[in-house]
């Protein structure tokens, strides 16, 4: 059943939809939007450094990203920018950077659009695979961390004092977040895979009282996303991954009806 | 872990630094199973510090800390919780240990909070709120406990039973409490032993002997030691305003 393009486009996207819904999550707790999209940014980088080594791109996106997160640390100890900035700054000079090494490499065949927008369509069994299977560990990894990281997102100091380990489950952290932007940036492409990330997340947020209620939501609202999306862009010929994420666009619009009441008394 | 006894944590010469400046420098106390210690001082003295250099929540301390345990249940003075996180009271309970409903229920009793257990916790006053802190510091039965003015916000009557559960949890579960705490009545009543902060260590003592301290008079005034001091005797040293020991010519 995976000879037909949809089939493998429909799995590829509910694998990508359990993987961004939880990370989405912490995402939008810890504020780190602009920070995916940095790493997605450097993610062109990675595959251009993946073609001209002949090298696997995944990996070498996921090397990549980690490595600008790397940089990123250091830069926020080295300097008095504000971490905007230094984001921006990261985000854009690896875009650049990303795009003059491509002219360099005229002689291969490059689908630009297709890094930046995906292009779900053409996903490979193999691909399915390293979703799977990379989805899955990312994931086991996330349950491993989950104690220390959410103690620490809700309070540093506490689960510092009481002994959690807090910066040693936020590096691993920003490990994941490198490997999910590795898996997806072909189904998804690196500049909607931000969105992917923070919008069914969102949509989640309206919709719950717990944190675990949110992570389920924001998974089902990726997982609706997708088929939404892939339906609709069969029907109305339109590119796959915008597709996607609109239709999370369209459920968060619908969750704004359903917010609770809860969230609006806050002091 | 110290098989020796009862030291929970013990700082030697411990003081920190920031921009060439100490905030707070030359401590060195030790907090030991079922025993109340509390730090007093006035505003900016290194109180928190104090208890976040022994808590290992900073780091680039001078002098030596030994922690000889990793069961702690913390109070911080300020908390800043992101109120766009979907948390009720119960998900807080258990945001660093496993506890089942009967132990959250539980905890949650002692500090008279248990009926906002689904509450969530954006919604809380700020006495409630406190109540549901220090319910979490002790829901974990700890060692060690530290509190940073754990009744901050919270009502008089509230405040008097509050501080007797201190006292009654130190008891019970036989671990040590670091705190840190404004009421003065609760310090002498209550405390074992009393360190009193003003960038440095002033005097330290029982409460009986710190009350009777002129440095303990001179920091917080003819009233607090009227009521709590019988007789008084010669300190050693005068402030400059920073809080540094004048030099004596």
């Amino acid at each position: 059943m995976f000879d037909d393009f949809f089939i493998r486009a429909l799995v590829a996207g509910i694998g990508v939809a359990f993987i961004t819904g939880p990370l989405g999550c912490f995402v939008v707790w810890r504020r780190l939007s602009y920070f995916g999209d940095t790493l997605a940014h450097s993610a062109l980088l990675g595959v251009t450094i993946a073609l001209s080594l002949e090298f696997n791109i995944a990996l070498s996106v996921f090397i990549t990203a980690s490595v600008i997160a790397l940089f990123l640390i250091q830069l926020q100890k080295k300097t008095n920018l504000p971490g905007d900035a230094l984001l921006g700054l990261l985000a854009h000079s690896s875009l650049g950077i990303g795009l003059v090494a491509i002219g360099f490499l005229s002689f291969i065949r490059f689908d630009v659009m297709g890094l930046l927008f995906g292009d779900i369509l053409a996903v490979t069994i193999n691909d399915l695979l390293v979703i799977w299977i990379g989805g899955i560990l990312i994931l086991l990894t996330l349950r491993f961390i989950w104690k220390p990281l959410f103690a620490s997102t809700v309070n540093y100091e506490l689960a510092e004092a009481e002994g959690l380990k807090p910066d040693i489950a936020k590096a691993i952290f920003t490990l994941l977040m490198a490997a999910v932007i590795a898996l997806s940036i072909k189904m998804i492409g690196l500049l909607l895979i931000t969105g992917m990330l923070i919008i069914p997340a969102a949509f989640a947020r309206n919709l719950s009282d717990t944190p675990k209620k949110m992570v389920l939501f924001s998974i089902i609202g990726g997982l609706l996303s997708v088929f939404l999306g892939l339906f609709s862009s069969l029907k109305l010929n339109t590119p796959s991954g915008p597709s996607i994420i609109t239709a999370a666009l369209i459920l968060f619009v619908i969750s704004l009806f359903k917010i609770k009441q809860t969230i609006k008394l806050k002091n | 872990m110290s098989l020796d006894k009862n030291t929970l944590v013990r700082l030697k010469d411990a003081g920190i630094k920031q921009d060439e400046k100490w905030l707070v420098q030359g401590v060195s106390l030790e907090v030991n199973r079922g025993k109340i210690i509390t730090l007093i001082g006035p505003n900016g003295s290194g109180k928190s510090t104090t208890a976040k250099i022994a808590l290992g929540i900073y780091k680039n301390y001078e002098g030596t800390v030994e922690k000889f345990t990793n069961k702690i249940g913390y109070v911080p003075q300020k908390i800043s919780i992101d109120w766009t996180l979907p948390l009720r009271v119960s998900d807080f309970m258990v945001l660093t240990e496993n506890l089942n409903a009967d132990e959250i229920e539980e905890a949650l009793s002692l500090t008279g909070v248990n009926h906002l257990v689904n509450k969530n916790l954006g919604n809380l006053s700020g006495g409630e709120f406190q109540r549901v802190l220090l319910a979490r510091a002790i829901s974990k039965k700890p060692d060690l406990l530290v509190l940073d003015e754990p009744v901050q916000g919270v009502d008089f009557t509230g405040e008097i039973a509050l501080y007797e559960l201190i006292k009654k949890i130190s008891e019970k579960l036989n671990c040590g409490i670091l705190l840190i705490s404004h009421d003065l009545h609760m310090v002498m009543s209550a405390t074992d032993h009393v360190v009193c902060l003003n960038g440095h260590v002033c005097c330290s003592g029982s409460p009986i002997d710190v009350a009777k301290d002129k440095e303990y008079k001179a920091l917080f005034g003819d009233q607090a030691s009227q009521t709590l001091s019988i007789y008084e005797h010669k300190h050693d040293h005068e402030h400059t305003n920073d809080g540094k020991i004048k030099q004596k010519n």
